[in-house]
């Protein structure tokens, strides 16, 4: 139904942070000194927005509004109206990227204060936000893909925020170029919804998407997949996320671990008529997500990288809500829970991470940590927390959101509900497994740390925060399943919630999972916590271990058999392009210039011979015209 | 009384010009070869309009006369100022003007 009230003005939750983008960038350093604050107040103002859109969603009827803006493109046939979606699946997201996104421009104040750029954070910081907000609030796969390159860009923005670090550099460049895999994929997903539908917007491909030949729906599917995958660094193109650690801190909390790299999962959420009409992809998108948690939990294991270790773990995590929502009907409120409370729990994982960071002066290695828990007090009960969030400590959010994923894939009741449950269960032991070797390795020990170094604790507008996720983390499990059930609040969009035979019953479950979590927790402690750590990796490694600090050895694979074709086929090109090409114009070139220079001596300047080509001329026109008369 | 000894001799007096043109180097002969042309070919032009009954060739000659003359007052212009540069009247001498 068409927008009233507030909920018309909801384009403003765009417009608010992109006109502070607009401020900052070109406000220039007159804007230095309350850039930071207006960048904050921009977001929190959506924020405040958001909550008001959301209650009067509440009190409307069937809960969808659309907010129709105006024609962006209108070329022949394809005629595409900027418009919003405002529903209960676009609203919990607006709520999440607003609200865990002001939470972080606050505590970015504190951590980016000594930072002579920080306007320029703040204002890329603001576009991403607006970016988001487009990509979750369009009403068409149009929007969603401006959207889509928006949030793009802003990450490359971020990610190279530091730009003259070799490292960043090159880790954005990384980060953009594999998003462009995916976003080519995504293009083409567009490409033929229009060129079969006639329309891009979400009401009318889902309406229309029945009447589709079966192979197109698949093709549609596994290329929204495919963008899916490259922006939420799903295999086989997660390796730009760990990577994507070079930005700041606050960076990788808000875009690569909270917002951002969800926007996959509600890619597919939001396609949900598009999947149930392709069972082949629904059964990739499981595979996509099975695979990815448990290479994601693996390599976390092995890395020392404090910040490594969370973007591994986003990659395992965000594989589970690919997991979830691969399985369909059962799957998408599951997945979206686990979302919300990984968006809370991960970016206070971040956040705390960065607070550590900012205490042992900018280092990131876990083996040069150890026995911070004094000296940090409120990071680390605020960390701890999140910790206990993730590995699913019973009770706290992802306890509630995880079993419920490992529910929903039993409750396939096949033989592969049983194997992708039992991943899940793995994965969950795993995560116990490399969370608990980060806290021993940063909180617990011995102290290891380099000279020099003086721990203190944050400012409190970087603890603050951190506080009120850690709140989150723990609450938003029992809030978003029991309390406050979110499968209700999404009713509108996925059908009412059914009531499901459960294979196995959700207590065996909640009770198996919790014992496959103590177990990662013990086995880290045997590893880990029990020994010195020390100082160096240790070289003579199984090969298990060698095998997980390099990723599984995926960038080695891309390298071999993407990187090095390309580069050859790039150079063979050049080849080409130097000898074939240039060689052609420039041979015809040199050969006119040859031949005329040639013909140019014939202007041998004695007249009599100039009178000879004359009467040549004159002599062979005259017998021309005489073969001509007489003949 | 027919046309072709004018005709004949027309065609001689030209063959001489354009040999002379081609095969002599003082410029003032070939100057010379070049009037013996014109005049061969005026010689023509008067021959046809006799022939014919009409004075189209006639007024033709006169034209040509008229050109010939221009051409001599500036060939013979050119042949002065080229000799005084050089010394030289020979054709062969003035061939600044290549590639």
């Amino acid at each position: 139904m068409p927008a009233e009230g507030l909920l018309a003005a909801s384009w403003l939750l765009i417009a608010l942070p992109l006109a502070g983008a607009a401020v900052l960038l070109l406000g220039g350093r007159r804007t230095d000194r309350w850039g930071h604050l207006l960048g904050t107040a921009t977001v929190a103002a959506a924020f405040v927005l958001a909550v008001a859109c959301t209650v009067q969603l509440a009190g409307t009827d069937g809960r969808s509004v659309d907010v129709e803006l105006f024609t962006f493109i209108s070329a022949g046939e394809l005629d595409v109206t900027a418009g919003l979606l405002y529903d209960p699946l676009s609203a919990v997201f607006v709520l999440l990227i607003t609200g865990v996104g002001s939470l972080i421009h606050v505590y970015s104040i504190g951590y980016m204060a000594h930072d002579p750029a920080r306007r320029r954070f703040f204002a890329y910081l603001n576009l991403f936000v607006a970016a988001m907000l487009l990509l979750v609030l369009g009403n068409s796969y149009v929007a969603l893909y401006v959207g889509w390159e928006g949030v793009g860009l802003a990450s490359y923005l971020l990610i190279a925020f530091w730009y003259t670090r070799p490292a960043a550099a090159t880790a954005a460049k990384k980060a953009f170029i594999m998003n462009r895999v995916g976003d080519v994929g995504l293009a083409i997903a567009v490409f033929i919804m229009f060129a079969q539908l006639g329309t891009t917007s979400y009401a009318g491909v889902h309406a229309g998407v029945a009447t589709l030949a079966g192979g197109t729906v698949t093709a549609i599917g596994l290329l929204l997949l495919l963008g899916a995958c490259g922006k939420s660094g799903q295999f086989p193109l997660q390796a730009w996320l760990p990577d994507a650690m070079e930005g700041p801190t606050p960076v990788s909390a808000l875009i690569h671990a909270a917002t951002m790299v969800t926007a996959g999962v509600y890619l597919i959420a939001r396609s949900a008529p598009v999947y149930d009409e392709t069972p082949t992809a629904r059964t990739v998108v499981l595979a996509v997500g099975a695979v990815t948690l448990l290479i994601g939990a693996i390599a976390g294991c092995a890395y020392d990288d404090i910040k490594k270790v969370l973007a591994y773990s986003t990659v395992s995590q965000i594989g589970y809500m690919f997991l979830a929502v691969g399985l369909g009907p059962a799957g998408y409120v599951a997945g979206l829970a686990h979302l919300l409370a990984h968006g809370f729990f991960k970016a206070g994982l971040f956040l705390g991470a960065g607070s550590v960071m900012h205490a042992m002066d900018d280092q990131v290695d876990m083996r040069r940590f150890g026995a911070l828990w004094k000296k940090l007090p409120v990071t680390f009960v605020t960390f701890g927390l999140g910790y206990l969030a993730l590995i699913g400590f019973p009770f706290l959010s992802g306890y509630f959101t995880k079993d419920a994923i490992i529910e929903a894939a039993l409750d396939r009741g096949d033989t592969w509900g049983w194997v992708l449950g039992g991943v899940a269960v793995l994965g969950a032991g795993l995560t116990a497994f490399y969370m608990t070797r980060l806290m021993l390795m940063t909180f617990f020990g011995e102290a290891r740390w380099t000279d020099g170094v003086h721990p203190h604790e944050s400012p409190s507008v970087m603890t603050a925060p951190m506080v009120v996720l850690a709140v989150g983390s723990v609450f938003s499990g029992a809030l978003l399943v029991s309390v406050f059930p979110l499968s209700g609040w999404l009713e509108p969009v996925f059908g009412e919630p059914a009531e499901a035979e459960h294979v196995v019953a959700p207590a065996v479950i909640g009770l198996v999972v919790t014992v496959v979590m103590a177990l990662g927790v013990l086995a880290a402690w045997l590893f880990v916590g029990r020994r010195e750590v020390p100082v160096t990796a240790p070289v003579r490694v199984s090969p298990v271990t060698r095998a997980a600090r390099n990723a599984l050895y995926v960038d080695t694979i891309n390298e071999s058999l993407f990187m090095r074709p390309g580069q050859w086929l790039t150079r063979a090109l050049v080849w080409f392009d130097n000898r074939g090409v240039d060689g052609a114009v420039n041979g015809l070139a040199a050969g006119l210039g040859g031949s005329s220079s040639r013909l140019g001596r014939a202007q041998n300047g004695f007249v009599r011979t100039y009178a000879l080509g004359m009467l040549g001329g004159a002599v062979m026109v005259a017998g021309a015209l005489l073969a001509v008369t007489a003949g | 009384m027919t046309i072709s000894y004018y005709l004949v001799l027309a065609a001689i007096l030209f063959t001489i010009g354009a040999v002379g043109v081609l095969v002599r180097r003082n410029a003032i002969v070939v100057f010379m070869c070049i009037e013996l042309m014109l005049n061969s070919v005026n010689l023509t032009l008067v021959t046809f309009a006799r022939s014919t009954g009409t004075i189209d060739g006639q007024i033709m000659a006169f034209f040509v006369m008229v050109v010939a003359a221009a051409e001599v007052v500036i060939g013979l212009a050119i042949i002065m100022s080229i000799y005084r540069t050089r010394r030289s009247a020979s054709v062969d001498d003035a061939n600044l003007l290549k590639y």
